[in-house]
């Protein structure tokens, strides 16, 4: 067993670990943090991304080890202080960018990824930008208007409802 | 004026908060004081006899708490066939068993023959693996004509690899031959509907215990419908009484058909749940999901449309061979037949159709409905052969259609595949399709597209598909064995809010916003004051779950029922209230008042009286205010539509890219446009998907070659374009009380044919005379037809 600590949402926690403890199980089965999704095991479906010191990884591909010291932001960590939803969840909520839910906490994660680095994407970049995250529900036409949406562009154009 | 939160209002979905937070609860995310975990050791060849199988060393490896092996199944039922089907000459199908674990033979890669229980997964694990079995391969049966033709069988016991012969109507046969033999015109098309993996994005997993003190038990799984599951459960497999059975599907990230069934594992984490007194958990990995969920599709058809010297449809006559897999799953012989025979006149007034499907075992993972099952396998032959024909006979693909539809002033319409369409306007579709796709001016986007070096081609499919399924006594006399209703309880409780228990489950669909649109509009009280209860089997009343487009047309009519009897019993209590006769109260938004007057009680008030029943006529009325309604519908709903799409294909590479995509449906009535729209969306990924890129791959040893996400091409975000959904166009169902009909499937039957037409125009636009090309249409079909035109 090995020992590991790092800053999620905010808070240290620690845990004694299996070195080959991945960090989606570890946030999910020892920190209970299970709106963290496994969707495939191959790092194809985006259903785990986490950040990691800022950046967007997939959390069945990381061993919790390496996130020793690290500040992890999960899906718990995105609302307002207040309890209220964040202008990415507002947006996919807003546009009905989620249907069953098991990919979202991915796609908010990857999203707010994307307007940290390009806070005004194109609907390519959008497009290009998830190509590691799959949804199955929504055919992703809600998804990435909620994304041009919450980068506070005018999504009148893209078809209503 | 209508509510802001009532019918016809695209009120945002109150589940989401919960799955934007992180904060959903799905099967995996429950664990409690004790858990353990399952992994199954599954079959890495096809077909196999199992010599042995010796676990002493997976029993003593660390944290093994215990095995199971086929032998320890014998005595209990197999998970059955849903739905019984006779042959053309009158025998009844096929069912071998179906065992919770395989026993004496595997029979496709992935099957299980043993399951290990430990302190963890990684545990488990390793125990799996060290479970020597042996097992000798033998011929794999993975071709469906081969299956047939040859004396090697997946069950021995049957002697053949036909399930059955079906005819539908056989009393059509003579006639529809007639047909095609004297017509002016005959086209014949030879098809494959792909076989495809449903991939709801959340793998299967099942979480079971046991309460030694009741003997009880309680299944977490998930699930699209909780009481079959645990019928099924109950009544063929294990044998625990109902009443001992809770079912819960708490959420499910999406199901698309392949959550519908019964599986071995369900059986399996109950039976050690109780052996160990410990909480059991299995969860598939993705490869797992891809060995053993249930597949879709894969029809081989032969299709053949007669027409007379003017263009007139005179018959529709089709063979085809449909894969079922293994094992049959619960829905697996409906699937091809009912839901895909009865559908095969379209939108047409065609006199005669004649279907004959032979279904057919294979070793390979069991195949089921997967959404749309069996009616975009219809849509899809019809609408190919169709514009094959408009082309042989120098027709236009939308002028030949019209000609033949249905039109609006002959409903309700006998098909000639033996149904009743109650309503349905397929001119007015296509005019509304036309016009917001902008057909007219697709020779200007061609001539740019052409500019660029890209062949541009047009797509056109009109579909009908039976939904709101469906009514008991018809499909009883089909060979159904469940009835197809569902049911509601409508709790007003003593403050005035209320709790709605429904037998439709909600897996993405938006239930917990849309339904309590109909209730709130019905009562005339916020939709926030009702609360919507699903997927709990000690909590709501026997439905029968969520496919076939059915929740709202089915379990929205029995929430109508309910919540009209509270209404009626509340106007008894009103009556009371305000001294006069029950049938002089009127119960207008959320108030009840007497006709004439001035006096009136509002709900609340009444909800109050009805649990603080003092001064209360308790000779004519009992206390409490609650109701449930069962209801079974009269007849299929019949949600129609035309599509259309524009693709881009670049002759150098056969890449096709779709351009635009334009879905016009008539639903009916509409309770929540922003569901409605996200449900067309869904499907048109999923059937862009099957066109474009989805495959389901064997070898010829019955290896699965498409087995993950870097195998299997799942649509991603830049696959797909905008889409254009219209719904303008609805002309209400006949028979349910609310007028839908039902949009969760048409996505998918409606956009394949829609793309593969698109692909041949474009290749035909650019002087390749491909008649037909195979989905999916992949950038090396593309152009190893163009080079071989």
């Amino acid at each position: 067993m090995t020992k590991v600590t790092m800053t999620i949402n905010g808070k240290s926690v620690a845990g004694e670990i299996e070195g080959n403890t991945l960090l989606s199980a570890f946030l999910r089965d020892d920190q209970r943090l299970t709106g963290t999704h496994v969707g495939c095991d191959t790092s194809q479906c985006g259903a785990c991304v986490v950040h990691v010191n800022g950046r967007p990884v997939k959390s069945c591909t990381m061993f919790a080890a390496e996130a020793e010291g690290a500040q992890v932001s999960t899906i718990e960590g995105q609302a307002n202080a207040d309890g209220s939803l964040n202008v990415i969840q507002q947006a996919f909520q807003d546009h009905h960018g989620l249907q069953c839910g098991f990919c979202t906490p991915g796609m908010v994660m990857t999203t707010a990824a994307l307007l940290k680095d390009n806070p005004k994407p194109t609907v390519d970049e959008v497009r290009e930008h998830l190509e590691g995250n799959i949804c199955r529900c929504t055919g992703y036409h809600n998804i990435v208007k909620a994304i041009m949406a919450a980068s506070g562009q005018d999504v009148s154009a893209i078809a209503a409802e | 004026m209508p509510k802001d939160d009532g019918i016809g209002a695209a009120t945002v979905r109150r589940e989401d908060v919960r799955f934007l937070t992180g904060a959903g609860q799905y099967t995996d995310d429950i664990k409690a004081y004790g858990e353990t975990a399952a992994v199954f050791a599954r079959s890495t060849v096809a077909n196999g006899i199992i010599k042995s199988i010796d676990t002493t060393a997976a029993a003593a490896m660390p944290g093994v708490l215990a095995i199971f092996t086929g032998e320890d199944f014998v005595e209990v039922g197999g998970n059955p066939a849903g739905w019984l089907i006779n042959s053309r000459d009158g025998t009844p199908m096929h069912e071998p068993k179906r065992p919770v674990l395989a026993h004496g033979k595997v029979r496709h890669v992935g099957d299980a023959y043993a399951a290990v229980i430990a302190e963890t997964v990684e545990q488990a694990k390793n125990a799996a693996e060290a479970i020597e079995a042996d097992i000798e391969e033998l011929e794999a049966i993975v071709n469906m004509k081969d299956a047939l033709a040859g004396s090697n069988f997946v069950h021995d016991e049957i002697g053949t690899n036909q399930c059955f012969d079906w005819g539908w109507i056989e009393d059509n046969r003579e006639a529809t031959d007639a047909a095609i033999k004297g017509a002016h015109h005959v086209t014949t098309l030879e098809l494959v509907n792909n076989r495809l993996v449903p991939n709801a994005m959340e793998p299967r997993s099942s979480r079971a215990e046991y309460r030694a003190a009741n003997d009880e038990y309680v299944l977490h799984t998930t699930s699209q419908n909780p009481h079959l599951t645990r019928l099924l459960i109950s009544a063929f497999v294990l044998g625990i009484p109902e009443n001992k059975l809770t079912v819960i599907a708490p959420d499910v990230g999406g199901g698309f058909g392949s959550k519908i069934y019964h599986y071995g594992e369900e059986a399996l984490v109950l039976a050690a749940a109780k052996k160990l007194g410990r909480p059991v958990t299995w969860t598939a990995d993705r490869s797992e999901a891809f060995l053993t969920d249930a597949h879709g599709r894969d029809h081989v058809t032969k299709i053949e449309l007669a027409l007379d010297e003017d263009g007139n449809f005179l018959a529709f006559r089709t063979e085809t061979l449909a894969n079922v897999g293994a094992y049959l799953s619960n829905f697996a012989t409906a699937t091809p037949t009912f839901l895909h025979g009865t559908l095969m006149a379209g939108n047409y007034t065609v006199p005669n159709v004649y279907v004959n499907v032979k279904a057919v075992f294979t070793n390979t993972a069991p195949v089921d409905a997967y959404r749309g099952a069996g009616r975009p396998e219809a849509t899809y032959s019809l609408e190919r052969v169709i514009d094959k024909a408009a082309r042989e006979i120098g027709r236009d693909p939308i002028e030949l259609r019209r000609q033949n539809f249905i039109k609006a002033d002959q409903y309700p319409f006998a098909s000639a595949a033996g149904l009743e369409y109650d309503s349905g306007n397929y001119d007015a579709l296509m005019d509304q399709m036309e016009k917001v796709a902008d057909v007219a001016g697709f020779a200007e986007r061609r001539k740019a597209s052409e500019a660029k070096g890209l062949l541009r081609g047009f797509g056109v499919n009109a579909y009908i598909e039976a939904c709101g399924i469906a009514p008991s006594n018809l499909v009883g006399v089909l060979g159904s064995r469940v009835g197809l209703y569902d049911a509601a309880t409508v709790r007003v409780n003593a403050t005035g809010n209320l709790s709605v228990m429904v037998g439709a489950h909600s897996h993405g669909q938006g239930h917990e916003t849309a339904f309590p649109q109909v209730v709130a509009e019905m009562l005339g009280i916020d939709a926030a004051a009702i609360d919507i209860v699903h997927g709990d089997t000690s909590k709501i009343p026997f439905g029968m779950g969520t496919y076939g487009s059915r929740s709202l047309a089915v379990c929205g009519s029995a929430v109508v029922r309910a919540t009209e009897k509270v209404i009626n019993k509340a106007k008894k209590i009103a009556a009371h209230m305000l001294e006069v006769s029950d049938g002089d109260i009127e119960f207008n938004d959320g108030q009840f008042s007497v006709a004439g007057t001035d006096k009136s009680v509002s709900f609340g008030d009444v909800a109050l009286k009805a649990y603080i029943p003092h001064e209360f006529p308790l000779e004519d009325i009992e206390p409490g205010l609650e109701e449930t309604a069962f209801y079974d519908p009269a007849n299929f709903t019949y949600p129609s539509g035309a599509y259309c799409c524009e693709v881009e294909l670049d002759p150098e590479t056969g890449k096709v890219t779709v351009e635009s995509m334009t879905a016009v449906d008539d639903f009916g009535n509409v309770i929540n446009p922003m569901i409605v729209t996200g449900q067309v969306h869904g499907g048109l990924g999923q059937g862009i998907g099957q066109a474009l890129l989805e495959n389901t791959t064997y070898d010829e040893n019955g290896q699965l070659l498409s087995a993950s996400y870097m195998d299997y091409a799942m649509p991603r975000a830049d696959d797909v374009p905008f889409y254009t959904v219209d719904h303008s166009q609805g002309n209400a169902c006949t028979h349910n009380p609310l007028g839908v009909k039902g949009c969760g499937e048409a996505g998918a039957i409606g956009s394949p044919p829609t793309v593969v037409n698109a692909v041949i125009d474009a290749m035909q636009s650019g002087g390749k005379n491909v008649t037909h090309i195979d989905m999916p249409v992949t950038p090396h079909r593309v152009w190893s037809a163009m080079q071989n035109a």
